[in-house]
């Protein structure tokens, strides 16, 4: 009995003294999008190893909920820096505005594919984005021009040039920036291209982006989590499947599988980098400019993020899978973290 | 008549046998199957378990090795270590893979430049610093190669398939080889993999820092569970009144048993660190968010354990005049004390394989330095799973399956320790 109140009264005077140490902190903290992750943690490592600074500790929030945690105010226990698969939106930065967080610092960091493949097993697919919107879309014009739920299953039904196999494609569960931008770029591009639909969207565009942003859910769509890796597994395993995923991932399993031709241009580092490939986006990353000269290291590791030595055309995270941006955009953003200028929208 | 009767009466007796004999036969097949199921689930159950070690085992164990280099490094009398830079050494290591391949032209270096590891110069730095003596002298080192080439080494990558649909083109290839002629290539244990932090760079990840992460959290979780669980135990066991609330309570831990761990997590951020403002991602907060999902399995566990020392013992010293304290202080306690135990570790184990909550409280996150201390951020094991298992380069698969070997034998540790706990001290009555 002595020994268990002795280790309870510890215990509970641990607690007590340590509820103190959120006080101060030496140490950068990042949050944001899984798929700036491998970028900003390749960063974070050589900052660390370099610099002398302790090494930022980088969490995968996605880039909403990063964005989320991001404006939740300015002082040690909110992060510094927040990276993000897409540009922050409008509500975003009203949020922050509210919660004090009113100066941020946009960096473009580069470009990044995402990429429709499957196995290298198979022949590679060529297909435009309208036939993406048709095989994948929950519900397509039918041929009176009324929605109907979509009727294809297999690749031929859409057009005969594309093969006669089921329609199976694997990808990013809808909280994944991925799944987003592909939506947005691929299926809602598509559906641009069908004019019943761009007639839609020039009278009422909410309802075109309910049709042009549903994925269907009869199982020709499999949602395969947020792990990437996982899906270029199961593509290997099954030739006929498709999957949705990041350049990154092509990028390293190059003997595996194969990108499939969008609007007839190849996923390869020069096409993404020259914007020829149609399914592509920017990465970006956000810093709050209050914390720069309280948590130490903020200057110096954007210093190292924007070096060419890290995102230059040879740089190690075009290594890691990132497209460079043109040399006259990373001057830009560079000038942009050495003056901390204001994000504008 | 009586005879009659008496055929009458063996007839039926016989047909009652045959009955009951045919019967019988019936019963010992039902018997025969029913035991021939239990045979195949446990055969089912062996199957799954054995596949699942010898995939992870396959995959993991050449993990164990790390291809790397010999290199001849010049360390000319006017370098200072004190001021020597990253890009220093960068170019020193440089220096020597063009002393070994002198003939490569300028437009092909990069490519010979990518067949030592990126972060090789941090352990050449760290090499010269903890041996300034050695500024003015030729080394010989071996750093690590590249993750590429430590495929190819291993066979991951096959050299039959077309140059472009590999990641280590033919040029490179034909130097590894000529490394390999020389003996300047070679297959090392991979202490790295044990005794350094997490990395971009598979080649230099290790799972140290998780480990030592997973131990700050663990032995908070022991610090705060064990004493709050086994007080709760005591207290419903042998002090409160058996009525309607401590019906309530007891009815309330074993829901909380059942809950959804990633709930505890939720509820951890909002009061751990939005209230009590802790710091984000650290071993401390996880330590606390796992106490709550810990507390019930020890608390129900301490509970049996307490049940189950019979009443008798505490009968005769109460009427020894002991104290009610006295009684468990002396008595109860320590003969429940093993089972306590036993549930404890069972806890502490499934604390040890959780991630779910710590996601909520930042512990989901790339961290490279090792943890000083509970308040460090802080990643663990299974959390260092996640992320290699998510991470695109090839070489983390058989990391990943490596991290899992270890966390396996740390859980069959766990196990282990606590059936020999049962065994030496449970006692029967």
């Amino acid at each position: 009995m002595r020994f268990l109140s002795k280790s309870l009264s510890v215990a509970a005077l641990g607690v007590v003294a340590f509820a103190g140490a959120a006080e101060a902190r030496d140490q950068i903290q990042i949050v944001g999008s899984s798929t700036v992750f491998p970028f900003a943690t390749a960063v974070a490592e050589t900052f660390g190893k370099t610099s002398g600074f302790k090494t930022p500790v980088i969490e995968s929030t996605g880039s909403g909920g990063g964005l989320k945690l991001f404006c939740e105010g300015v002082g040690v226990q909110h992060p510094d820096i927040t990276n993000a698969s897409r540009r922050i939106k409008s509500s975003e930065v009203e949020r922050c505005a509210k919660n004090g967080v009113t100066d941020i610092v946009e960096v473009k960091v580069g470009y990044d594919g995402i990429v429709i493949g499957n196995s290298k097993a198979s022949n590679v697919l060529e297909v435009s984005k309208e036939q993406i919107f048709l095989a994948l879309a929950k519900e397509i014009p039918g041929a009176d021009g009324k929605l109907i739920p979509n009727p294809h299953t297999k690749w031929s039904d859409i057009d005969s040039s594309l093969p006669a196999t089921k329609i199976e494609v694997l990808g990013p569960p809808p909280t994944s920036g991925t799944r987003d931008a592909f939506v947005e770029l691929a299926m809602e591009g598509g559906a641009k291209k069908i004019k019943v639909l761009a007639d839609l969207r020039k009278s009422d565009k909410k309802a075109f982006k309910a049709v042009a942003h549903s994925i269907r859910e009869d199982g020709a769509f499999v949602e395969a989590g947020e792990n990437d890796n996982l899906i270029v597994q199961k593509l290997e395993a099954n030739p006929n499947a498709f999957g949705i995923f990041g350049f990154s991932f092509l990028d390293q399993n190059s003997d595996k599988i194969q990108g499939s031709k969008v609007g007839g241009t190849e996923p390869t580092f020069e096409n993404i980098a020259d914007g020829k490939y149609g399914v592509s986006r920017s990465l970006y990353f956000y810093v709050k400019k209050a914390h720069v000269g309280v948590i130490p290291g903020i200057e110096e590791y954007l210093a190292e993020f924007t070096s060419e030595g890290a995102w230059g055309d040879d740089g190690y995270l075009a290594d890691k899978g990132l497209i460079p941006m043109p040399a006259e955009e990373r001057a830009k953003y560079k000038k942009a973290t050495e003056t901390l200028a204001n994000l504008t929208m | 008549m009586t005879d009659t009767a008496m055929t009458t009466e063996a007839i039926k007796q016989e047909e009652r046998q045959s009955k009951i004999r045919a019967n019988l036969k019936a019963r010992h097949a039902a018997e025969k199957r029913f035991r021939s199921y239990g045979l195949v689930a446990i055969g089912a159950a062996l199957l799954a378990l054995s596949t699942l070690f010898f995939t992870i085992i396959s995959n993991g164990a050449s993990a164990l090795f790390q291809t790397e280099v010999r290199m001849t490094i010049q360390l000319d009398s006017t370098l200072d270590p004190e001021t020597m830079r990253a890009g220093d050494y960068q170019i020193l290591i440089k220096k020597s893979l063009r002393d070994m391949f002198p003939d490569v032209a300028r437009r092909d270096r990069k490519d010979l430049y990518a067949v030592v590891s990126n972060g090789a110069w941090y352990e050449l730095l760290n090499h010269v610093q903890a041996n300034p003596d050695l500024v003015g002298q030729t080394i010989e080192i071996w750093l690590p190669a590249a993750d590429d080439v430590d495929m190819l080494m291993k066979g991951y990558i096959d050299r039959e398939l077309p140059e472009s649909d590999r990641r280590v083109n033919d040029q490179q290839i034909a130097w590894i080889d000529a490394l390999v002629a020389n003996d300047a290539i070679e297959k090392k244990f991979n202490t790295r993999l044990f005794t350094s932090g997490d990395s971009r760079e598979p080649e230099l990840a290790g799972f140290a820092g998780a480990a030592v992460g997973s131990f700050y959290t663990l032995l908070v979780t022991l610090a705060l569970s064990f004493p709050i669980g086994v007080a709760a135990a005591v207290y419903l066991e042998e002090f409160a009144p058996k009525n309607k609330w401590t019906d309530l309570i007891e009815v309330n831990i074993n829901n909380l048993a059942a809950v959804p761990s990633i709930v505890f997590g939720l509820l951890g951020l909002a009061l751990f660190l939005n209230w009590f403002g802790l710091p984000r991602s650290a071993p401390l907060v996880g330590g606390m968010v796992l106490t709550l999902m810990t507390l019930p399995t020890i608390i129900i566990a301490s509970r049996a354990s307490l049940k189950s020392v019979p009443p008798s013992i505490r009968e005769a010293a109460l009427g020894m005049g002991a104290s009610r304290l006295q009684v468990v202080g002396h008595h109860v306690l320590p003969l429940a004390l093993p089972g306590m135990l036993t549930g404890t570790i069972i806890g502490m184990a499934q604390a040890l394989g959780e991630t779910a909550p710590l996601l909520m409280i930042g512990m989901v996150a790339f961290i490279a330095d090792i943890p000083g201390g509970p308040t460090d951020p802080a990643t663990v094991m299974p959390v260092q799973i996640y992320l290699w298992a998510d991470s695109p380069e090839r070489a983390f698969v058989e990391r990943t399956s490596a991290a899992i070997m270890a966390l396996l034998a740390f859980l069959i540790a766990m196990n282990l320790s606590a059936v020999l706990l049962r065994k030496r001290f449970e006692r029967r009555w």
